[in-house]
């Protein structure tokens, strides 16, 4: 492992750890006021400010640090599972299959990502509890990102589908959902973890976008989209800089997430 | 050969547009709420009023025939009324369409330039220290939400048209970077510089017009990048295109206004797609 890889999987241990602790680290909560310190600057009781209904920052980026790291792992969990039921499937079972399950894929992805997260999240009712906002955030982006993974597990698939191990495995009398659980999914493995690595930083974005769009995770749970929709106030750059930490440590999360990735990428099979 | 090639993509985006357009009618009309309607709270309206607005949306209850109505009105050019906006969708669309064809393609135009200008260049000059340099700043700009990258721009005072650029800048240079490595890497680039030639010789004659078909998908997704980029940017910068619309009509449920941008979209989207492959195909053909 390279020294910046090792760099990357520290800051993301070192990041996940502080989340995780956000009890300990931030005993107040995320969502406690204190309504004599409102929109207040970095101080020793509040490190990173409060926010102008007098919410310590701090605690607001550790909680919704864990939301963001712990729920984009879920989605991309998920829509990797679908792209591999989809994809993996229909590349193994091909002909009208594989051309069926890519047209869909194909409709889905004509459709500029973005725009498609917004159309079906207005879809899904708004008004809605922040924990339920979270689990529909979340659910939309696992349910839509599994496309392009699909079109990659389906090729991957359709060359495993006339492999000597398969025909062998066939001539043996292996057949159907046998023969594809025990014989073709564990060479897709290295595939699917890829796409799952790919699938994070990708929803971590997603989810941010969203926020700042008032589309996201409802108040007063925090995550990184809320967060950075505080950054819509700001007048200049200079003035309030400590405003910028929640889009520093998505920065540096993400670019974490992408070094790491260059060694999946490497791995995975062309 | 191309006018096969360009029949099917007219069928494709044909057959894509009605699926969609069917999806999306599909999707309206599971979506919780749609059966309610707030009309029905005006204390004006007696019983019998009230019993045939319930029965004009039972009418709307069976997918296809509500489908099917949808597109009968959709041909005489009547796309419905926005719900929230209480305007003809068709008249939204044209009001807002060229400030976002505008915004689009001017975003588009700094991007490619940028991209072209730095992946050339590092491509030509083969410095490290260079294309390290290039590769951290696409790098960092593809770690910063759209939206913020958004924010930013007001906060700096900095044209929507930039902004879009900034976003879909890192995502065409990656690819054209590693195609043009792709191309360099070709054993008839070590054969031409054995022969002598000179870098930029080589890089106009023999890497460009390798790379050149698959740029020009990439320059066909950009476009797909640069719709999704307008959304933030006029929803964040206060510019009335249709961006701002969707997101306008996302954060009030407007459904049939969704649903017409979002065949817009996809039909703006497919008909890029499709003019990148055929072009690039053409080049191809040229080139056998």
């Amino acid at each position: 492992m390279s020294v910046w890889r090792r760099v990357a999987c520290a800051v993301l241990l070192l990041v996940a750890g502080m989340s995780l602790a956000a009890n300990v680290l931030a005993p107040g909560g995320y969502a406690r006021q204190y309504r004599e310190a409102a929109d207040a600057a970095p101080s020793r009781a509040h490190w990173l400010g409060t926010d102008e209904i007098g919410r310590d920052r701090f605690a607001r980026v550790l909680y919704g640090t864990r939301i963001s790291l712990l729920l984009a792992p879920a989605a991309a969990l998920l829509s990797t599972l679908m792209a591999a039921l989809v994809g993996g499937v229909a590349g193994y079972l091909g002909g009208a299959w594989a051309r069926g399950a890519m047209a869909v894929t194909d409709l889905f992805l004509s459709l500029p990502w973005l725009f498609l997260l917004i159309t079906v999240r207005a879809l899904m009712p708004l008004n809605v509890s922040p924990l339920v906002s979270v689990l529909v955030t979340f659910l939309i982006l696992g349910l839509l990102g599994w496309t392009g993974a699909a079109r990659v597990l389906c090729a991957s698939a359709g060359s495993l589908r006339d492999s000597d191990f398969v025909r062998q495995a066939r001539a043996a009398g292996i057949r159907g959902a046998r023969l594809f659980w025990i014989h073709v999914t564990p060479n897709l493995k290295p595939v699917l973890l890829a796409q799952f690595w790919i699938s994070i930083p990708v929803f971590i974005l997603s989810e941010a976008n969203l926020g700042i769009l008032g589309l996201g995770v409802a108040e007063p749970m925090p995550s990184w989209g809320s967060l950075l929709k505080e950054l819509e106030g700001l007048v200049s750059v200079g003035e309030e800089p400590w405003k910028f930490v929640p889009l520093i440590l998505l920065v540096i999360v993400v670019t974490s997430f992408q070094i790491l990735l260059s060694r999946q990428e490497e791995e995975a099979p062309a | 050969m191309l006018g096969q090639r360009m029949a099917r993509h007219g069928l494709t985006i044909l057959a894509t547009a009605l699926v969609g357009g069917l999806l999306a009618a599909t999707l309206v009309r599971l979506a919780p709420g749609f059966d309610t309607d707030e009309s029905e709270l005006d204390p004006h309206l007696n019983s019998a009023s009230i019993q045939a607005l319930r029965h004009a949306r039972l009418e709307q209850n069976n997918i296809l025939r509500f489908y099917v109505h949808a597109l009968e009105h959709a041909a005489t050019g009547d796309l419905g009324t926005s719900i929230s906006l209480g305007q003809p969708v068709s008249g939204l669309l044209k009001e807002r369409m060229p400030l976002t064809l505008r915004l689009i393609g001017l975003g588009l135009l700094l991007s490619w330039v940028a991209t072209l200008g730095l992946a050339l260049s590092s491509a030509w000059l083969r410095v490290s220290a260079y294309d390290a340099f290039s590769t951290l700043v696409s790098g960092t700009l593809l770690c910063i939400p759209a939206a913020v990258l958004a924010l930013l721009s007001v906060l700096w005072n900095v044209p929507g048209a930039l902004a879009i650029a900034f976003i879909i800048f890192p995502r065409d240079y990656r690819y054209t970077r590693n195609l043009l490595a792709k191309a360099y890497s070709q054993p008839h680039i070590i054969t031409a510089r054995a022969k002598g030639l000179s870098e930029l010789h080589i890089l106009f004659w023999h890497v460009i017009p390798v790379a050149a078909p698959q740029m020009l998908a990439v320059a066909g997704v950009s476009v797909s990048l640069a719709i999704g980029a307008a959304i933030p940017v006029e929803a964040l910068c206060g510019l009335p295109g249709i961006g701002q619309l969707a997101w306008q009509a996302a954060l009030a449920r407007d459904l049939p206004l969704l649903v017409n941008i979002t065949l817009l979209v996809t039909l703006v989207t497919l008909l890029a797609n499709c003019s990148a492959d055929l072009i690039g195909h053409a080049l191809r053909g040229e080139e056998a």
